[in-house]
């Protein structure tokens, strides 16, 4: 109750100018100079947002996301994180850098705390400031009672949230977040989601995530860029790329037959498009179907046509997503999920 | 801001810490911050695990208990296999005959110690092979990426795993030249420079071969690719030193491959300083030899990793 309360005191807080702290200009990896993982993308990304990398498996976002982190050079192009160049200034990106990957990096053998001790050093960051940090983020992602319990105990979203941990050691102003939620169940994937709503407002840190899933993006995201064939297709808010594609259906059933109803409703602000779909009834494509709709009822009673029924179909991003990548997305959380099994026999296969 | 009274003060201040960016000022910009802790990594999960360190030794002993006691050399002229008939030689004499045939094949007195120090070079040969195992885990699982998104030194990464390689197989040296001396080792020349030359030897050896076979599995890129080079690898290098046989008696051609591999200096180092036996070349040249491989090998290895890792 006290974090939401606070969130919305943040809120009121005057917050300046956001600039980019993430620009990225021509970026380009190529492998064995023939196969173009990432083409030619160039964004940004704003201080203070949650922004989504959506896209099919083998799209190029993880090689983005590696050439970002500085675990990988562009091939030409270049990036600006937080105002360091990924390749003449790596350490200092890392430095104000957080990552969390899509695998599960801890060590299974050594405890929750010795894990997060162990990014600490790789940081560089003193033990008396490390152990008090630690103690913090065991907190925070709720792991303090099984901190020095051995990771192999550890459930999928104790673990997940152990990465989470680890990549804020060094309290960064960017996290990156790779498939923050793959793999998890429901449950755990909402309490994943709170802790990066905590982060951006509590923290007021930035957060660039890869994500599968639709309701991930569209319900954390302030801005999502869609990258297929290593390209990038489509950026911008959720909203946005929902409108992009048509807007709002409407479906209205009318009680009384009349010529007028098409040229009526077309006149109300906000109506693109009228269709007659049969005697009675007519399919509305408007922007923001939720204000048109009450405004279409009106006029018609004006003039003395009576609705006897609505029907409001809002875009997803599903459609979204198909429109720009020609795939469904339901698809491609088949085969993450595959790919997850794949990793946890590896995992078996190893201990 | 006026705080209202709020139960959970502790959240707020957790929160304004977690905005100080400015606090990371504090962090240690040495090239070797994270080194010791990599090493370390690696380290935890063989002492914490006793069964492994174990397991790594039985091989060692094993060879140590059934090669060097059953295969009792000198027991053949004594034991009653040189009767011949119409001869009677005197006891003594089959004794003194024994003995000077031992000290001429092996420079000591029994087999058992002569393969003693052999199984020094070989605990130390085969925990440096399986060293870039590690890493190519650590790549599969994601943790390689992960280290390499942090601030810490692309040749830490490297050093890190070689570092504790050696001191791995250094410790296990140790505990086989332990309990050979409990099995019954020669240790009449034993003394603190004789076993500080003999390490430091070793040292030179699992240096050189520890960042080689890293190099390798960092280039090969999946463990079956490692297994089988490993398993390619071991049965030539340990049969074609000193390690187990004196290299004398060998055809010339494996006398050859002998004078270069690395394992036969370790060992000789070994044998001249713990059990005072001739050596096959000086000391000094021995060294030297230990020297420019590990510095070559090593240099290569870790080059090459390190570009591998900067790709």
């Amino acid at each position: 109750m006290t974090i939401s309360n606070e969130a919305v005191d943040r809120r009121q807080v005057p917050r300046r100018a956001t600039p980019a702290i993430v620009e990225v200009r021509n970026l380009t990896k190529s492998f064995n100079h023939t196969v173009k993982a990432v083409d030619d993308i160039t964004f940004e990304v704003n201080e203070g947002e949650i922004f989504g990398f959506l896209g099919p498996n083998g799209a190029g976002k993880s090689t983005t996301i590696h050439m970002l982190t500085t675990i990988l050079k562009p091939t030409s192009g270049t990036a600006t994180i937080c105002g360091y160049d990924i390749l003449k200034e790596a350490n200092e990106v890392r430095r104000s850098i957080g990552v969390v990957p899509q695998e599960y990096t801890a060590d299974e053998d050594m405890t929750g705390y010795d894990n997060i001790m162990l990014c600490a050093d790789l940081y560089g960051i003193p033990r008396s400031t490390s152990r008090k940090r630690a103690l913090e983020l065991l907190r925070l992602v709720e792991l303090e009672e099984a901190r020095d319990r051995k990771v192999s105990t550890y459930s999928g979203g104790m673990r997940r949230r152990l990465e989470l941990a680890c990549g804020l050691i060094n309290h960064p102003r960017l996290l990156f977040l790779d498939e923050p939620t793959l793999g998890l169940d429901v449950q755990t994937r909402t309490a994943v989601w709170s802790y990066i709503r905590r982060l951006k407002e509590e923290y007021r840190m930035t957060l660039f995530m890869t994500t599968h899933y639709l309701e991930e993006a569209d319900s954390l995201c302030d801005r999502i860029a869609i990258i297929d064939h290593g390209r990038l297709v489509k950026i911008g808010t959720p909203n946005d790329l929902k409108e992009g594609i048509g807007g709002d259906i409407i479906e209205l059933g009318l009680k009384e037959d009349s010529d007028s109803a098409s040229g009526l409703i077309g006149q109300v602000k906000g109506v693109k498009d009228v269709k007659k779909v049969s005697v009675l009834s007519y399919r509305i494509k408007a922007e923001l179907g939720e204000e048109t709709a009450p405004r279409i009822i009106e006029v018609l009673r004006e003039n003395g046509l009576h609705v006897t029924r609505i029907a409001l179909t809002k875009p997803t991003l599903d459609q979204v997503y198909l429109e720009y990548t020609g795939r469904s997305m339901r698809e491609e959380e088949v085969s993450s999920e595959q790919m997850m099994n794949h990793r946890r026999t590896m995992r078996a296969a190893r201990s | 801001m006026s705080e209202p009274a709020d139960p959970t003060g502790t959240q707020t201040e957790e929160r304004s810490r977690g905005n100080e960016t400015d606090e990371d000022g504090s962090v240690s910009r040495s090239p070797f911050h994270g080194l010791w802790a990599l090493t370390n990594r690696e380290l935890k999960k063989w002492y914490k695990v006793p069964v492994l360190l174990f397991l790594s030794l039985i091989q060692p002993v094993l060879w140590l208990g059934l090669f060097g006691k059953a295969f009792n050399l000198g027991g053949l002229i004594t034991g009653g296999g040189l009767e011949i008939p119409g001869l009677s030689i005197p006891k003594e004499v089959l004794n003194q005959i024994a003995a000077t045939f031992m000290e001429n094949t092996f420079g000591t007195g029994d087999y058992f110690s002569f393969l003693a120090v052999g199984m020094l070079t070989f605990v130390i040969l085969f925990t440096a092979m399986f060293s870039g195992m590690s890493i190519v885990w650590d790549r599969r699982f994601g943790f390689l990426n992960k280290v390499l998104s942090t601030p810490v030194a692309r040749g830490s990464i490297v050093m890190g795993k070689v570092l504790s390689s050696v001191i791995r197989s250094l410790i296990q040296a140790g505990i086989v030249l332990l309990i050979a001396v409990l099995l019954g080792m020669d240790f009449s020349n034993f003394s603190a420079v004789s076993i500080l030359g003999t390490f430091a030897a070793l040292f030179l050896m699992t240096l050189g071969f520890s960042a080689f076979f890293l190099m390798l599995a960092l280039r090969s890129g999946d463990y079956q690719t490692q297994m089988a080079i490993v398993n390619l690898l071991n049965l030539p290098l340990l049969f074609g030193s000193n390690a187990l046989f004196p290299a004398k008696f060998m055809p010339e051609w494996l006398q050859a491959f002998v004078q270069i591999n690395p394992i036969s200096y370790g060992t000789d180092v070994g044998r001249q300083l713990l059990l005072g036996a001739p050596g096959m070349n000086t000391l000094a040249f021995d060294f030297a030899y230990l020297i420019g491989f590990a510095t070559v090998f090593s240099v290569i290895g870790i080059v090459l990793s390190w570009r591998y890792l900067t790709k």
